[in-house]
C-alpha cells in the first residue's frame, strides 16, 4: 500500500485537500494514495456513521458499504450519517447520499446484503482494507476469518455503554481477533447495544480511532495500532493500552491453523437456526399481550412480573406489574407463591424468557412469558406506552 | 493485594464498583478472592470446570496472563489486574 499509485488529482481536488497537501507526511503523494485506496466499511451504524463521513471527506477513492438495515428513530441518537428524514430508508442509501454530498469525487459501491460465509470472500477481495463496524459476534468472527484468509488488514472497533475497544487485526501477519478472543460468549451473556444501551457519542470516538488507523495504514505513516488493544473509558476519560500478542495456537492465523475456509458463524456463536414459519405461533410457555390484557381486564388472579431494570421501569410500565430485575429473580423467590399463575415480561421477551427459566427451575409450575414484551404491549394493547 | 479493574458489563456483579482491591499472591488467588467476595461474578468469568472463559481476558498491568504464568503469575501490591471481556456493539 506504500507504492505511489498512478492517479492524479484535479484542480478541484487539490483545493479540497489543501490542508492535507501542506502536511509533509501526506502531500500530493499521500493524497494520491488515499484516492487510489479501496476501503470496505462493514456496517453503516454507530461506528460506520463517523467512519463513512470522515473517510469520504479524507478523499478515499473507493468505499464499499455493507448494510441491509433500515434507519429507525432509535438510531438517530448516535448514527450521525442518518437524519430524521431518513427514518424508514435503507441505511446504505442514506449513508451513500451523505457521503457523496460531502465528496462527489468518491466512488461508492453498495453491498446491500448480510455479509455471510457465502459472499464475504467475494466482497472483501476487491478492497485494500476492511473496517469492522458491525454489532454482533458472528459477523465479527466472519470478518476476521475472511480478512485473515485474504491477508487484508481488519480495522476493529467495538463499543458498550461507556467503553470501547479498538485495534488493527491481521496486519502483515499480526494478531487477529481470534488471538484476542478465541471464542465468543454464549448468546445472552453479553448484552448488545440494543439491550445494554450505548452513550451516543461513544461510537464517534471509537469510529474515528478506526478512521485514523485506516488513513494511517493507507498513507503508510506513523505507528499502526497493531499488537496493541486500545481501551477507552468515557466515564473516567481514560485511554489504556494492553499488549495484544499473536497466539501461536490460533485456529485462524497460528502455525497449525484449522480454519482454512469460512465456517457457519451462527452455529459457532451458538445461535440456533431460526425456523421462520413457527415464529408467528405462540410457543409453549408463552402468552400473547392481548391475552394478558384480557386477564387484567377480567381481574384474573395472577402475578405480572416485570424483569427489566428500575430505570427502564421509569420510562414506561404496565399498571399492576411487580418489578423484579432479572438479576434479582433468583434471590427474591421468597416473595412469590410457587403455585401462583405468573406472567413475566421485559422489553422484548428475551430477558423474561430467561426469568421464566429461573422460576421453572425453582419449582414454579405456572409461568408464562409475555411474547414481545412491553414493545408488543405498546403496539397491540396501549399505544400511549412509549417505545424505547 | 492487587487492584482489579472491573469493566462496565461486569459491574452489575461487583455492587457497581469499577475497581476492587483484593488479596492474593498470584493472579489465581486474586481472582479467587474476588469471586469469593462477589459470587455472582464467578460464573461470568469462570466456566463449570473453574477455568477462565475464553471471551474474558485477564491482564496483569498491560500483559495478557496467557503469555505470563497464567493463574500462577505472581501479583504484587502495585499491580493492576484488568478483566477485559469481549464486546460486539457497533451498529445497532
Amino acid at each position: 500500500m506504500t507504492t505511489a499509485p498512478p492517479v492524479t488529482l484535479s484542480k478541484d481536488e487539490i483545493l479540497r485537500y489543501s490542508r492535507h497537501l501542506i502536511i509533509p507526511e501526506v502531500g500530493i503523494e499521500g493524497q494520491q494514495k488515499l484516492k487510489a485506496a479501496k476501503v470496505l466499511l462493514v456496517g453503516t451504524g454507530g461506528l460506520g456513521a463517523p467512519l463513512g463521513l470522515y473517510l469520504a471527506a479524507a478523499g478515499i477513492g473507493k468505499i464499499g458499504l455493507v448494510d441491509f438495515d433500515v434507519v429507525d428513530f432509535t438510531n438517530l441518537q448516535r448514527q450521525v450519517i442518518h437524519f430524521t428524514q431518513d427514518v424508514g430508508r435503507n441505511k446504505i442509501d442514506s449513508a451513500s447520499e451523505k457521503m457523496l454530498a460531502l465528496n462527489p469525487h468518491l466512488e461508492i459501491v453498495k453491498h446491500e446484503v448480510a455479509l455471510s460465509s457465502e459472499n464475504a470472500l467475494d466482497i472483501l477481495k476487491d478492497y485494500d482494507l476492511v473496517v469492522d463496524g458491525t454489532d454482533n459476534f458472528p459477523t465479527r468472527y466472519l470478518v476476521n476469518d475472511a480478512c485473515v484468509l485474504l491477508g487484508k488488514p481488519n480495522v476493529y472497533g467495538s463499543i458498550f455503554r461507556f467503553e470501547g475497544q479498538a485495534t488493527v487485526f491481521a496486519y502483515e501477519g499480526g494478531p487477529c481477533y481470534r488471538c484476542l478472543y478465541p471464542e465468543p460468549p454464549p448468546p445472552g451473556l453479553v448484552p448488545s447495544c440494543a439491550e445494554g444501551g450505548v452513550l451516543g457519542i461513544l461510537p464517534g470516538t471509537i469510529g474515528l480511532i478506526q478512521a485514523t488507523e485506516a488513513v494511517k495504514l493507507i498513507l503508510g505513516i506513523g505507528e499502526p495500532l497493531v499488537g496493541r488493544l486500545l481501551l477507552y473509558d468515557a466515564l473516567g476519560m481514560r485511554f489504556r493500552e494492553l499488549k495484544l500478542r499473536k497466539n501461536p495456537e490460533c485456529p485462524a492465523c497460528g502455525e497449525h491453523r484449522t480454519i482454512t475456509k469460512l465456517i457457519d458463524y451462527q452455529q459457532f456463536c451458538g445461535i440456533p437456526q431460526q425456523a421462520p414459519k413457527q415464529e408467528e405461533k405462540v410457543a409453549e410457555g408463552e402468552i400473547e399481550v392481548t391475552e394478558v390484557k384480557k386477564m387484567l381486564d377480567r381481574g384474573d388472579n395472577f402475578v405480572l412480573i416485570d424483569v427489566r431494570e428500575p430505570h427502564e421501569y421509569q420510562i414506561c410500565n404496565i399498571s399492576g406489574s411487580k418489578l423484579i430485575p432479572l438479576g434479582e429473580v433468583g434471590k427474591r423467590l421468597g416473595e412469590l407463591d410457587p403455585n401462583a399463575d405468573i406472567v413475566v415480561h421485559c422489553k422484548s421477551g428475551m430477558r423474561s424468557a430467561r426469568a421464566c427459566g429461573v422460576l421453572r427451575a425453582n419449582g414454579f409450575q405456572h409461568v408464562r412469558n409475555m411474547k414481545g414484551g412491553i414493545l408488543a404491549w405498546s403496539e397491540q394493547v396501549d399505544p400511549s406506552v412509549p417505545k424505547y | 493485594m492487587a487492584k482489579v479493574l472491573i469493566p462496565t458489563p461486569l459491574r452489575q456483579f461487583t455492587a457497581k464498583q469499577d475497581s476492587v482491591t483484593v488479596s492474593g499472591a498470584t493472579v489465581g488467588e486474586v481472582l479467587s478472592a474476588l469471586t469469593t467476595q462477589f459470587p455472582e461474578l464467578r460464573k461470568q468469568i469462570f466456566n463449570d470446570e473453574g477455568k477462565l472463559r475464553s471471551f474474558v481476558n485477564v491482564y496483569l498491568n498491560d500483559e495478557d496472563i496467557r503469555y505470563l504464568g497464567k493463574d500462577a503469575t505472581p501479583a504484587a501490591d502495585a499491580d493492576t489486574l484488568s478483566l477485559v471481556p469481549s464486546i460486539a456493539g457497533g451498529a445497532r
